[in-house]
């Protein structure tokens, strides 16, 4: 297989089985979590479950005072990551255009040097809460082979691409081709590991919030 | 074709007695170093052995192609050095160029080859139809055929154009005759995976060792003129052929991508983008990507050489990169799709695979739902005399 049948195989075929997967997967859980019912809450409600549930999707959001003081590095370096994981994803260009065809609509992107500065320091990031986890007794003792796996698959798209992107070491075909690949292997990871919290977490927020509505108290 | 007094002048006669001065001469040997990136001390040697050179024989054969690049090669604007370094080269048969056609001219080529056995340069235009000897025959000789036997004989190869190098068009899915470049048919006949082959050329191709034969190609769509003057200026200089790359391209012009020298490459690093062929950014020249522009994963000299004499390259005139010299660009989901952009119907396919699980989620949930109703069912309450058991 030459680099450009490797590149147009990651663009077509192989991106049609990890999107299958993704998609399948991604939708199966959804319907198994909804589909599980709840049983029918018998106590009069003492508060709104919606706006004490949409509130919480807020406010669980912004670490209070007391985690902040508590963790603040995992709030932090967690923050950065994350903010610099949906900068990179969403607003690349030629990320955008990938978006584009197949959702059927762009949205505007930021200038070229702003995403490669966020991708390192996306990077760093992400080096940082790896060493974190690994030096910090308690984090070390709860983490599981998925955590490692589940970082292991996040960083990949984001060096890979940076090295694409920059035409270091390769080719430029196959640099791009591995690029997608590994993010072809998120894509396949996904529903099936802790990544799925990009979908659930709203979810998951609102349901807390809603049982503290439903009983009048502070969520 | 060749005139045969001229056959035994040398280069520099030759060009002598065209009125090439002295001085534009050296120009050219000047212009072929920096190209190749040797050092400028070996402006002198390549001058003489191009001077001193006895013309080299070369056949030239034209198998499935669309006669493109011979256009390309042969049509220089003015009587440049290199066009005439291609004018004076013994092309000894050339299917387009020459006036004989059928026996007569099969006569010559094997003659030809016959008188230089090797020591000629054989060109090749156009892929190799493998699947059924008639696709495409000349004389009532299949292409393979032709091929393998001219091979044998050859000092090198030079596969000229795409589909020469890599199969082009008629190698582009679903590929109805078996189209392969000339390294894919060597590689398919040095693992026995040949048929059609006539046991005549088989002799001849096992006793000429076509497998241990040098191919350099020079892909494009068409190719570059100033690439195959290069390529047998370096042949003539040194006797051997030029450093290759890993798709046995001369690593001299196909050393860096289009993306790398292109002048529109600031744009791109700026994230400034034509979103159409004739938007604002168009007008100013922006980066061409969101247009399908092929040039960061394309490997050739246009960025720098030109075409035209020098006048333009395609993303110059406002045109994206289609990525012709590299393999199955054709099949690369299209010109103006850019790079980042799937080459298949991804929608469709996340829309029925969404319409799939839903199914089976709900069946899924359903199960689950009466996984639980029928331990409800089944369960017994305790009673006291449980208790009491």
């Amino acid at each position: 297989m030459s680099e450009i049948e490797f590149l147009n195989w990651v663009r077509g075929p192989g991106f049609q089985i990890a999107i299958i997967i993704f998609v399948a997967g991604v939708i199966i859980r959804f319907a198994e979590i909804l589909l599980l019912g709840r049983k029918p809450n018998l106590a009069e409600a003492k508060g709104s479950e919606m706006s004490s549930g949409l509130r919480t999707i807020i406010t669980r959001s912004i670490p209070d005072k007391g985690t902040f003081q508590r963790s603040m590095f995992t709030v932090v370096a967690g923050y950065i990551f994350h903010l610099g994981l949906f900068i990179t994803i969403f607003l690349f260009a030629p990320h955008i255009l990938m978006f584009k065809d197949i959702f059927g609509f762009g949205w505007p992107s930021l200038p070229t040097p702003v995403v490669d500065a966020m991708a390192i320091v996306t990077i760093i990031a992400l080096f940082a809460v790896l060493i974190h986890r690994m030096r910090n007794t308690v984090l070390k003792f709860i983490s599981t082979k998925e955590d490692y796996i589940v970082w292991l698959v996040t960083i990949l798209p984001l060096i890979t691409g940076y090295i694409a992107f920059h035409r270091i070491g390769m080719t430029a075909p196959t640099l791009l081709a591995i690029h997608i690949l590994s993010v072809e292997l998120l894509l396949i990871m996904f529903p099936f590991t802790k990544l799925m919290h990009t979908f659930t977490i709203v979810m998951s927020r609102w349901y807390g919030g809603a049982i503290s509505g439903y009983r009048g108290v502070k969520s | 074709m060749t005139n045969n007094s001229n056959k035994e002048k040398t280069l520099g006669e030759v060009m002598r007695s065209r009125g090439v001065s002295r001085r534009s001469f050296l120009k050219f040997c000047a212009a072929t170093a920096s190209m190749m990136a040797m050092s400028p001390a070996m402006i002198p040697k390549i001058a003489h052995a191009l001077e001193s050179a006895r013309r080299p024989s070369v056949i030239w054969l034209s198998f499935q192609e669309c006669t493109g690049c011979t256009e390309s090669l042969t049509r220089a604007h003015t009587a440049t050095i290199e066009s005439l370094i291609f004018d004076s080269i013994s092309l000894d048969y050339h299917h387009t160029l020459q006036a004989a056609s059928g026996h007569a001219a099969e006569e010559a080529r094997e003659a030809a080859m016959n008188e230089n056995w090797g020591k000629y340069i054989l060109v090749v235009d156009g892929s190799i139809p493998t699947d059924n000897p008639g696709y495409s025959t000349i004389a009532g000789i299949s292409n393979l055929d032709m091929f393998m036997q001219t091979a044998a004989g050859a000092a090198a190869i030079i596969s000229v154009g795409t589909c020469a190098a890599y199969g082009g068009i008629p190698h582009a899915d679903p590929n109805p005759t078996g189209a392969y470049s000339v390294y894919d048919v060597i590689k398919k006949f040095s693992n026995n995976q040949l048929d059609g082959i006539s046991s005549a050329t088989l002799a001849k191709a096992g006793e000429g060792s076509v497998v241990s034969k040098p191919i350099i190609s020079v892909p494009g769509c068409p190719p570059i003129p100033v690439v195959i003057t290069g390529v047998l200026t370096h042949f003539l200089t040194f006797g051997t052929i030029p450093e290759l790359d890993h798709l046995g391209r001369p690593k001299a012009f196909y050393g860096q991508s289009i993306h790398d020298r292109c002048y529109r490459r600031p744009f791109y690093d700026k994230g400034l983008f034509a979103e159409t062929f004739d938007d604002e950014g168009a007008k100013k020249g922006w980066c061409l990507y969101k247009l399908g522009c092929k040039g960061p994963t394309t490997y050739n000299a246009c960025a720098t050489t030109k075409w035209n004499d020098g006048t333009s390259f395609p993303i110059e005139s406002g045109h994206p990169c289609l990525g012709c010299s590299e393999p199955d660009f054709w099949d690369g989901g299209g010109f103006y799709k850019a790079l980042s952009m799937p080459t298949e119907n991804i929608t469709q396919t996340a829309i029925y695979t969404a319409a799939g699980a839903a199914a089976v989620g709900v069946a899924l949930g359903a199960m689950n739902k009466s996984k639980k109703n029928n331990a409800v069912a089944a369960h017994n309450k305790t009673t006291i005399d449980d208790l009491e058991k």
